[in-house]
């Protein structure tokens, strides 16, 4: 199995591992890590780091009937903890489509449980010559979530970013003068990247899109992210 | 009227059985979580949280949930109150996340992570889930359609359970200005932009600093102990 080459880049990672990316990009790294045990181990550090940190944390104070109420939550099944307390306020989740037959392409979690039918299947909207979508409804507008398909050797007319693109290659590849994407690359745009993405031949070329992405950093160092940082 | 008691006494006497057990579990986790907090963390020295999580997992056993309670909840209080929850609302909400603990204790692999990381992972997502009320995504371990690692990682050196302990050491070494960025990446919501601009620290100097910080910590968990 080829593992990844571009990889979301440390602060990303630090961002998913501490909790503050929203929940478009992180669908994003998640499928991705899915994809690269590398990334796995880096966030598994990462998270370590964040358990440290609780740790060194100065006790707050509880009011005196904290502990009461909570061993008598224990009992209580209703408040079971195995399903989500407040997932009453959250958009339901997709249920978990059939398993896609084998030739098709193997969709790994948590993006998976983001779509309603295998890829095949899905509603694709044709955007231009060779470019179909399916808008995946996930984050606030001007936010876009999408998988986008392009058809062997289509073209991207050239176009710069308003805000933060981040694609993950999940079929085929595209390349543009910066490099060559395949299976379970992260590619990261920032509005400094002007550039027009090439589908291989050989093949559709699939990728889970997300535009104008709110990440929490901001600033002129976006563009280094995409260089594998961390090669072994 | 004796058979009648006969009859009616073992009832009688499950009845109480029944009502005495959970509370008087109840009262030794209360005690064992006023010697834990009371004690400084004396009691979780002596039984490791690791140790105490496992005894949920397997025995259920209210004492050493008492215990944990005792240890994080105050933790995941101050934690939820730094990212901007009023102390109400923290103290709701750490419980929450400890009835998370006692209802998925069986999901700990104290080979994988420590009982401290994998509380605040679970902490993190309970608050993206109430705060923020946005799903959080993760992987699925066990997703056939998961890269599985090639080997076992062999950069791994560090046992889970004294990663904790190692990079609370470390995380005390560094420059302070380093372990500052630090808590507030993982601690505070902002942009390193907006704390780059309170500080009066220059972008580039945020992220070098706190690059500089995850770099010397990687590297701790490389080395043999």
């Amino acid at each position: 199995m080829i593992e990844p080459k571009y990889h979301p880049g440390e602060e990303i990672l630090l961002d998913y591992a501490d909790g503050s990316l929203s929940e478009p990009t992180a669908l994003v790294v998640a499928t991705h890590l899915a994809l690269c045990p590398w990334c796995r181990r880096q966030v598994a550090e990462l998270e370590a780091i964040g358990g440290a940190l609780l740790e060194d944390e100065a006790p707050e104070p509880l009011s005196p009937n904290c502990l009461i109420e909570m061993m008598a939550r224990l009992d209580d099944g209703s408040g079971s903890g195995e399903i989500r307390p407040g997932a009453d306020r959250l958009p339901t989740p997709r249920p978990e489509p059939a398993p896609a037959p084998a030739d098709l392409i193997r969709i790994p979690q948590p993006l998976r449980s983001y779509l309603d039918a295998p890829l095949e299947r899905l509603d694709w909207r044709p955007v231009m010559r060779g470019i179909e979508e399916v808008d995946l409804g996930l984050g606030r507008a001007p936010v876009r979530t999408r998988l986008l398909r392009l058809r062997p050797g289509a073209a991207v007319p050239r176009h710069g970013h308003s805000g933060l693109e981040i694609n993950l290659v999940l079929a085929g590849g595209y390349h543009d003068q910066r490099g060559r994407y395949r299976f379970g690359d992260v590619v990261v745009d920032d509005d400094s990247v002007d550039h027009r993405p090439v589908a291989d031949r050989g093949g559709d070329c699939v990728c889970l899109s997300v535009t104008d992405a709110p990440l929490r950093m901001t600033g002129g160092l976006r563009r280094i992210l995409n260089i594998p940082l961390f090669r072994r | 009227m004796v058979d009648a008691l006969r009859l009616a006494l073992p009832f009688a006497e499950a009845t109480v059985r029944q009502w005495w057990r959970p509370r008087l579990s109840a009262g030794l986790a209360t005690l064992g979580a006023m010697l834990e907090t009371g004690l400084t963390d004396r009691a979780a020295r002596g039984r490791n949280l690791d140790e105490l999580t496992l005894a949920v997992a397997r025995e259920r056993s209210r004492p050493a949930f008492g215990a944990l309670f005792g240890h994080f909840a105050p933790r995941i209080k101050s934690y939820l109150m730094r990212l901007g929850t009023d102390p109400g609302q923290a103290e709701e909400l750490a419980q929450e996340v400890m009835l998370l603990v006692w209802h998925r204790a069986e999901t700990f692999d104290p080979t994988q992570a420590s009982a401290s990381t994998w509380v605040f992972t679970i902490a993190r997502n309970k608050r993206i889930d109430a705060i923020r009320r946005e799903r959080r995504p993760e992987f699925d371990p066990n997703d056939p359609a998961l890269v599985p690692q090639p080997v076992e990682a062999a950069d791994r050196a560090v046992e889970a359970g004294q990663e904790t302990a190692r990079l609370r050491a470390a995380i005390g070494a560094l420059p302070e200005e380093q372990a500052e960025l630090l808590r507030l990446a993982y601690f505070d919501d902002k942009p390193h932009s907006a704390i780059s601009a309170e500080r009066g620290i220059p972008l580039g100097t945020v992220k070098s600093r706190l690059r500089l910080a995850l770099e010397r910590l990687r590297r701790l968990l490389k080395e043999p102990v």
